[in-house]
């Protein structure tokens, strides 16, 4: 039996992603009514560069939380792989790639050495990333001979301050910025559609066709906006393709492999996972290695936007990530959340961050603000599941 | 009996409650304990780590100076307490290290000591055994003539018919009839009609066994407890399943079941194994889960909230859970059929849920029990272990599952389109179904000896 459903069903059989969703918009109109410049394409783009390095971090933390645990060391572990860059291409002069490759190895390693303590010797992943974080500032400093390291210059700079633009020319507005963004647009659509046929070939319900065909309208509206605003600007930042790639990626390896899988079932009922032939030591380990590696990445976007190393990089990275999940649905006792609820939550903070610095409002004053935000996005996630009963 | 000791709190039911003639509205256990109706549930609630004494007054201590708590007053008072209910050890002795019967008298010296008028026991004797029983059953006479009501939840009948002066009988959550037990016509027979609603007969589907050769054999399996490393939990069990043969490991509660089953099934009880599992004559590993599962075995827990299901996540996902490997090729998993599999095993068993995508913990214990089941029938096992399948589920349901479970043991109806390499069969577990004479047809010797665990240790 195919049936279709209608608006309301659809927002509340969904009603976290929704909610999330709906939060962020209105946050982003109260700040493009109190603040003119907000909108503009040369903010937009500073929004992504900004806040780049927060998402790629919150994209390897939902995983971590999903599967039950937290990482707190991810602030310094960025801190120690962007080092390691600078060390191997500024110091030691060897060319950009290396110290990229270097700078991912150490995050990899990294990983390796705290999922071994959390998956096969059972340790709290509280405890063992407390001591990370600990242990990799120290070995940021060791590394960095307590000084900073500038400046990488060249195409190491390209990676988070460089643009794609001109390539098929354009005057005012960047025609390949508007290329890319069109093709992302179509290829969102077709996937869908083909997704619904799908679905409907399976028997399952789906949305009715005019909300169907209104959704992608509705997205395709707004990307191909936020592209234009990118195409007025500098085009297309390097930093978005990157998190495009990651989100696209990992999006998929949450939802349609196996040990994505696995990683819900083990966050949702340990136990019961481990009973079901679940290798729960080995994803937990794994979960541990993709962090580190995720964090690899965020080290050389964030060392190539400061355009050199500092000892105190990267502190309290680690809490805007954990953030950015909460508010974006993740459960504080895992088995739930989602990379996009994660995006969305950490593009809430950073449109709070940019938006109140725009404002002038004082750092503390933020903070204040980013604290109740998060207590409330989660308050309001409590109060939905106990009226939902469960 | 939740409503009446307050853990469901006034306001989430209808109705009165009457005590001593006047309404009474708990909204709390402190709020009934303090009118002396004190429940003890048929989980005990202690605290193993801590003493007889300190769980005897969790809650109510007893405070001397200053607020402080006076230690000695409170192994006084205890001692004093467990000689009453003929319980003879020292107080400082960790709850721990007794046996379940010793702790069910705990819980009553606690009740005791909060001066009870009105005592509910949920299936206080489920987990002991005869001696134990008996001294319960005595115990709770002399109270009774002491002055204090007792409500005991029971399904043994042998012991209702010895105990109680009236019996309500209570179906599908709703009252029979109250029989006065010193009345002639108030048979074991009559409490078993009413609480069945039907024939005797009909309790389980009928079934002709198509018996063919050795399936499992499981010889000289030990295991020691998982903590206690000195301890064995299970001493020299073996046991032999056919094909198309169910046979029933019967046992009380905390003999080892459990234990025997979860040992074999990828080790996840207990250590220190040793015993040899053989599959049709070769011997197999089975120390991890996924080899067992590789092996054709399967274990359907008897705890499915704790042990089996992901309750936060929907049907699909939950019946694909153990058999992801055949829907999935290099790490990717196929959604589209991992769907058409979840609702093909949603119709075969019946299980009553709006979707296959509505979340597994808002079913009913028996339409859980069914996700649980779809999720072991998937992997297409040659046996499959049911542990207390009918566990906390109502009656059509049990008869369901039963169905199922033996219709599945019949050679010819395998849920798979593959042919079947070999017939299958089914080691059930149900041991204590809550009926006198319970367990499934026993067609060949139970596990020669599983030790007691805790009630003699």
């Amino acid at each position: 039996m195919t049936g279709t459903l209608n608006l309301r069903e659809l927002l509340t059989s969904n009603i976290r992603q929704s909610g999330i969703l709906l939060a962020l918009v209105v946050i982003v109109a109260f700040f493009s009514v109190l603040q003119p410049t907000f909108l503009t394409p040369g903010n937009l783009t500073n929004i992504v560069l900004q806040y780049s390095y927060i998402l790629i971090l919150a994209i390897g933390m939902i995983i971590v939380i999903i599967g039950g645990h937290i990482d707190l060391s991810v602030g310094s572990l960025v801190a120690l792989t962007g080092a390691t860059a600078a060390v191997v291409s500024i110091r030691q002069g060897m060319p950009w790639w290396v110290g990229v490759l270097a700078a991912l190895a150490v995050g990899v390693l990294a990983g390796c050495w705290q999922g071994f303590w959390v998956a096969y010797i059972g340790i709290p992943a509280f405890i063992v990333t407390l001591a990370g974080m600990l242990i990799f500032r120290g070995l940021t400093f060791q590394v960095l001979d307590n000084v900073s390291r500038s400046p990488f210059g060249g195409t190491y700079y390209q990676i988070a301050n460089g643009f794609q633009n001109g390539i098929l020319g354009g005057y005012v507005v960047d025609v390949f910025t508007l290329v890319i963004f069109a093709i992302a647009v179509l290829g969102y659509a077709v996937n869908a559609w083909r997704q619904r046929r799908a679905a409907v070939s399976y028997e399952q319900e789906v949305g009715a066709l005019p909300l169907f065909v209104l959704k992608i309208v509705a997205v395709g509206a707004v990307v191909m906006w936020f592209g234009y605003q990118l195409a007025q600007s500098r085009g297309l930042p390097n930093v978005l393709i990157l998190l495009a790639v990651l989100i696209l990626v990992y999006g998929m390896v949450t939802q349609k492999t196996v040990f994505g899988r696995n990683v819900y079932a083990i966050g949702g009922n340990l136990t019961a996972a481990r009973l079901s032939g679940v290798k729960v030591k080995k994803v937990n380990f794994l979960i541990f290695v993709n962090m580190g590696l995720l964090s690899g990445i965020a080290g050389v976007v964030f060392s190539s936007r400061m355009n050199g190393a500092q000892p105190g990089a990267g502190n309290m990275f680690e809490l805007d990530a954990i953030a950015a999940c909460f508010i974006g649905g993740a459960a504080v006792t895992g088995g739930v959340g989602r990379v996009t609820g994660a995006m969305i939550g950490g593009l809430i903070m950073a449109v709070m961050s940019n938006g109140m610095q725009l404002m002038g409002a004082e750092q503390s004053t933020q903070q204040l603000v980013k604290g109740l935000v998060l207590l409330l996005a989660v308050a309001f996630d409590v109060y939905n599941k106990r009226r939902a009963g469960n | 009996m939740k409503v009446l000791s307050g853990v469901y709190p006034h306001g989430t039911y209808e109705g009165d409650i009457l005590l001593d003639g006047d309404p009474v509205r708990f909204s709390s256990i402190n709020d009934s304990e303090e009118k002396g109706v004190v429940i003890i549930h048929q989980e005990l609630a202690l605290v193993p780590h801590l003493s007889i004494a300190e769980n005897m007054y969790l809650g109510n201590e007893r405070r001397g100076r200053g607020g402080l708590i006076d230690w000695h007053r409170t192994n006084r008072d205890a001692t004093e307490l467990m000689h009453r209910v003929g319980l003879h050890e020292l107080p400082v002795t960790k709850i721990g290290h007794v046996g379940v019967g010793k702790q069910q008298l705990v819980e009553i010296a606690k009740a005791l000591s909060k001066d009870v008028r009105l005592l509910i026991l949920d299936e206080p004797t489920a987990a002991l055994n005869d001696n134990d029983s008996e001294h319960l059953l005595g115990l709770l006479r002399q109270l009774r003539d002491q002055g204090v009501t007792c409500i005991m939840i029971s399904h043994k009948l042998g012991e209702i018919a010895d105990i109680a002066d009236r019996t309500t009988i209570i179906r599908d959550g709703r009252t029979i009839e109250t029989l006065d037990m010193s009345e002639p016509g108030a048979t074991q027979d009559r409490i078993i009609r009413g609480m069945v609603g039907r024939d005797m007969e009909h309790r389980y589907p009928e079934r002709e066994p198509h018996v063919g050769e050795e399936m499992l054999r499981v010889e000289s399996w030990r295991v020691h407890h998982p903590t206690q490393a000195d301890r064995v939990v299970i001493e020299d069990a073996s046991f032999s399943v056919r094909a198309g043969e169910v046979v029933g490991i019967a046992g009380l509660m905390g003999a080892g079941r459990t234990e025997l089953m979860m040992s074999i099934f990828g080790r996840s009880y207990g250590r220190g194994i040793s015993g040899r599992v053989l599959k049709q004559g070769q011997e197999v590993d089975v120390s991890t889960v996924s080899r067992a599962i590789g092996h054709g075995i399967a274990y359907a827990t008897e705890d499915r909230k704790a042990y089996g299901l992901n309750l936060i996540d929907d049907v699909r996902h939950n019946t694909s859970a153990a058999g992801l490997d055949k829907l999935s090729r290099l790490g990717w998993v196929n959604g589209l059929e991992e769907l058409k599999v979840a609702q093909d095993y949603r119709r075969d068993l019946n299980t009553r849920t709006p979707s296959v995508l509505n979340s597994v913990g808002k079913l009913s214990g028996g339409n859980q029990q069914k996700v649980v089941l779809a999720k072991w029938l998937f992997t297409d096992p040659d046996v499959l272990i049911l542990d207390e399948p009918t566990r906390g589920i109502d009656v059509g349901a049990k008869y369901e599952i039963s169905t199922i479970s033996t219709g599945w043991s019949r050679p010819a109806r395998r849920s798979s389109s593959s042919p079947p390499s070999c017939p299958s069969c089914s080691a059930s577990a149900t041991a204590s179904t809550p009926w006198p004479s319970a367990g499934s047809p026993v067609s060949c010797p139970s596990p020669r000896r599983p030790r007691n665990a805790s009630c003699h240790s």
